[in-house]
């Protein structure tokens, strides 16, 4: 082959495995929405399980939706926090880089060890039992770390004139990162947390060891209720289900788990384009 | 000036607060798991909790064998679509190509898991043969899963190359492709290498989508064909979980498999951020 037809050859390679990787995503939602669209009415949107592969999600979804906004108030001002010691006050020394080593650490832990931990420590070590506390905590360790990075990306793209002007009027550090660096750098810092929601909200193995059996029948009534959510129940009944009826019930399920999903990542989309404009003008 | 420096510890709890979770995953991982840790258990060749034997190989074996896989098939596929992208793709294009990978990164692994279990298994079943549930599914799934890390690292190696080393090697009188395979890709190679190692540590701590394809037997064997079925890690622990006797031997038996996962992983982690550190002072 001449170097021209190599180049032919070549370029057929390339566009051939851009095509796979663009039709993955469209052929999985396509196959969920047409097999799960029928699924969809009040009753299954409102009614509770029973019998296994019967009734309803009602349980699912507010055990979803609580567990990723519990674990969220708890991920997030921590996060915050942690990221903006290190974006504008941590020294360089031996401390802060063992810091920045563990952080990394656990954004990498997978995440049936954070289950196992979850299970060992707070189910069984602080006796918060399976329950919505539980699930909260072990999600809240899982997406930490992300939050960490976002915010701590978000806070170090603030231009030091901000901070050199706020600190030249007199205003003292912590007036300077309360009144100018955080809002400048919002919007990176809520597209971190909306990406962590989206990850806690699809998260399988942690909430299976921590949170509940995923089939439970009623609304969590406290922070010490086990609760019920929409992966764990997709799991259940698509493994241990062997009925048309359960089968249609996971597929219910799992567009509903998309949507929830996309409509997160869909916020955060939003947002850095709305306040980027913002900031533009 | 008090209030300020306040401030600034309290910062500094919730900074250490945040890095001492990991520290208390191992002690508490250690407590469990160290017991079972032994000899016996790093060669044994049988995995049957019924009668009290506990041996690693099997699973770390089926493990590891799935992982390379999955990881080759991301490459085969991953690296030229980086490729495309960062060189080749008018600009509409890239941008499609980009929104559906910053997507697919997030689905919820539970959906492709359902998505293998009723798509790919059975057709596996129908028109290769096997059982269906067997490492070539797990294979695709997990190469699906971690496609889209490798498209993103290795699309920024490329683009980090310095525009005149293009520009230079076409004025030369090479083609494009001649360019990107005797240019870019070398220079590109740790950046991507990095990618590479993070897919593997990925793909190493999936848990519920390779659980659904992978077929888990009950008494683990060493694969050997890719239409076995296969016990990883992950779903080991996943699925021996729910009916493990607290104080049991098999308890810490399966919390020495996450100590085994979280030594893997963490290393493969680490040699991520050493080919990044070395390539960033290279520069």
């Amino acid at each position: 082959m001449n170097p021209r037809q190599t180049e032919k050859a070549a370029k057929v390679g390339l566009w051939l495995s851009a095509i796979i990787t663009i039709i993955i995503l469209p052929v999985i939602v396509a196959w969920i929405m047409i097999n799960g669209i029928q699924m969809i009415n009040l009753d299954f949107l409102t009614g509770s399980p029973y019998k296994f592969e019967y009734g309803g999600i009602f349980p699912q979804m507010v055990g979803s939706l609580y567990l990723t906004c519990v674990c969220t108030l708890i991920a997030a001002p921590l996060g915050l926090a942690s990221a903006i010691y290190l974006a504008e006050y941590a020294p360089n020394n031996k401390i802060t880089r063992i810091v920045r080593f563990f952080i990394e650490t656990l954004a990498g832990m997978p995440s049936i060890v954070l289950g196992l931990f979850g299970l060992e420590f707070l189910v069984h070590y602080l006796k918060l039992r399976t329950s919505l506390l539980s699930g909260s905590l072990a999600l809240a360790f899982m997406i930490l770390p992300w939050i960490i990075r976002a915010s701590e990306e978000a806070i170090k793209t603030v231009p030091n004139d901000y901070k050199d002007a706020s600190l030249a009027l007199g205003a003292t550090k912590w007036e300077t990162i309360t009144r100018v660096v955080v809002p400048a750098s919002i919007p990176g810092i809520l597209t971190g947390i909306l990406l962590g929601m989206g990850k806690a909200i699809g998260e399988t193995a942690v909430v299976m060891l921590t949170a509940g059996s995923g089939l439970e029948t009623f609304i969590p009534s406290g922070l010490q209720s086990p609760t019920a959510s929409l992966p764990l129940y997709i799991y259940k009944l698509a493994t241990q289900g062997h009925t048309s009826e359960a089968m249609s019930r996971a597929f219910g399920a799992s567009l509903v788990l998309i949507a929830l999903f996309m409509s997160m990542s869909a916020g955060a989309l939003v947002i850095r384009n709305y306040y980027m404009k913002k900031l533009r003008a | 000036m008090k209030k300020e420096s306040l401030i600034r510890r309290m910062l500094f709890v919730c900074a250490l607060f945040s890095s001492f979770i990991v520290f208390l995953i191992i002690i508490f991982l250690l407590q469990e798991g160290a017991p079972a840790l032994t000899w016996d258990f790093l060669t044994g060749m049988t995995w049957s909790p019924h009668n009290d034997q506990f041996g690693i190989i099997p699973t770390l074996v089926g493990t590891l064998y799935v992982v390379f896989g999955a990881v080759a098939i991301a490459i085969a596929i991953g690296i030229p679509c980086a490729i495309f992208l960062a060189e080749f793709a008018p600009f509409w294009l890239r941008n499609v190509v980009k929104s559906s990978v910053e997507v697919l990164v997030g689905v919820p692994s539970i959906v492709l898991g359902f998505f293998g279990l009723l798509i790919m298994v059975p057709f596996i079943r129908n028109n290769i043969g096997g059982m269906g549930e067997s490492i070539l599914a797990a294979w695709i799934i997990l190469a699906i899963m971690i496609l889209p890390n490798i498209i993103t690292i290795s699309e920024d190696a490329l683009r980090s190359v310095p525009q005149d080393y293009r520009t230079a090697s076409l004025a030369l009188g090479a083609t494009k492709w001649q360019t990107v395979r005797k240019v870019l890709l070398p220079n590109a190679m740790s950046g991507i290498r990095a990618g590479i190692v993070l897919g593997l540590g990925r793909a190493l701590g999936e848990t519920m989508a390779v659980l659904m394809v992978v077929g888990n037997p009950e008494i683990p064997w060493i694969p050997t064909a890719i239409l076995d079925r296969a016990r990883m890690l992950t779903s080991t622990i996943a699925i021996e979980w729910a009916y493990m006797v607290w104080g049991s031997p098999h308890q810490h038996a399966i919390f020495a498999l996450g100590i085994v996962l979280f030594v893997l992983v963490s290393i493969l982690n680490l040699v991520a951020s050493f080919v990044i550190k070395e390539r960033t002072t290279k520069r």
